[in-house]
């Protein structure tokens, strides 16, 4: 048993340290390890488990992780597995942190960020893009989408607010959208 | 009692943060306001660094804002934390898979929470944009900085031969830029 969580937490502590970016970045990955390589899913389950894993709480690549150690070895499996696939990000982060922020003021690293910042913008305004297009579906979803952001940029709300009122707001759409719907 | 309240922070945002990795991005502006534990600055610096490691991006800004706030033991505090919620939540839903799927609740909830989460990234990005373009309130934004995020902008969205490399090769690239033009001075 011991073994075997061990090589669970191991095979996901690889998928860590290959995965650049999260998210989509860790499906091939996950393909080639778990599927291909491990046989401890199929193509179908870890298709359902991402998809889950996207819309439930939470980082996708950790709750992909959980499903499939859960599947493997039960509740600690789905542990290990998590544990494993964090591991590598808590000591890469750890020591590069430390080195950034005993750096920071070196003039060539402030410059090197000034740039860098420019293009976080830039990745995060192609994410919001990316994400509005999948998420915006018709005009209601388009209503909870422009009242969120006004909240969110003009309000000191906490985000947790903002997506209690989001949640309410769909299951209650959606009641209502289907009884319509049903009338006609 | 840091690590206590960094557990509670990262549990809450966990919990919340509904669409992968950049969702945890506003809450992790509203920890900062709220605590004081890392600047607006840092964050933007913490999105470089975990867009360029290895690691899932979420916990990859779990671990960086931990290590600011209290070190080492921060930042192991503040991604187990972050994984807490999903392991609880993700061990009942695997129980219950397929009702919950069918379940139109679940599915009502979730039509509101993507637009929300978009929202709310986007306000993130609206902090973001403040501090590296007007980072001395409402003077004229320095014009090398919207060339380069105009020419970047083109690179990851319109030029065929570019737009499918990897983020850390445009964060690569921007660093430099940034260090031939002293962008911060």
């Amino acid at each position: 048993m011991f073994k075997q969580l061990l090589e669970l937490f191991f095979a996901f502590a690889k998928v860590g340290v290959m995965t650049f970016g999260g998210g989509y970045a860790m499906l091939p990955i996950l393909q080639r390890e778990i599927v291909e390589n491990k046989g401890w899913a199929t193509e179908e389950e870890l298709a359902d488990y991402f998809a889950i894993g996207q819309c439930t709480p939470g980082v996708i690549a950790v709750n992909t992780a959980t499903f499939i150690g859960r599947k493997k070895d039960g509740i600690l499996g789905g542990v290990v597995a998590t544990l494993g696939v964090v591991f590598p990000s808590i000591v890469i982060i750890s020591l590069l942190a430390g080195v950034i922020s005993r750096f920071a003021e070196l003039s060539w690293v402030k410059n090197a960020f000034a740039g860098v910042r420019v293009c976080v913008c830039v990745l995060i305004a192609n994410a919001v893009w990316k994400l509005g297009k999948k998420s915006i579906v018709d005009k209601w979803a388009a209503a909870i989408f422009a009242v969120i952001a006004v909240g969110a940029i003009f309000t000191e709300l906490s985000p947790v607010v903002f997506v209690l009122v989001a949640g309410v707001c769909g299951v209650v759409l959606r009641v209502l959208l289907q009884k319509g719907g049903a009338a006609k | 009692m840091i690590y206590l309240r960094l557990f509670w922070e990262f549990f809450k945002t966990g919990l919340f943060a509904v669409g992968g990795g950049m969702a945890t991005l506003p809450f992790l502006y509203d920890i900062s306001d709220r605590t004081g534990w890392f600047t607006h600055a840092q964050l933007a610096d913490m999105v470089a660094v975990s867009e360029s490691t290895p690691g899932p991006i979420g916990v990859n800004m779990a671990t960086y804002v931990g290590f600011l706030s209290a070190g080492v033991g921060g930042s192991v505090i503040a991604t187990l934390g972050l994984i807490t919620p999903s392991i609880l939540i993700i061990l009942i839903v695997s129980a219950f898979l397929q009702k919950f799927r069918d379940n139109k609740f679940v599915e009502g909830a979730f039509y509101g929470l993507r637009p929300a989460s978009t929202a709310m990234i986007l306000a993130a990005l609206v902090l973001v944009v403040k501090a590296t373009f007007l980072p001395n309130g409402l003077a004229l934004p320095d014009w090398r900085l919207l060339v380069l995020a105009a020419v970047l902008l083109a690179l990851t969205n319109v030029v065929k031969a570019t737009k499918k490399l990897h983020p850390i090769v445009f964060i690569g690239a921007s660093a430099v830029v940034g260090v031939v033009l002293r962008l911060a001075e």
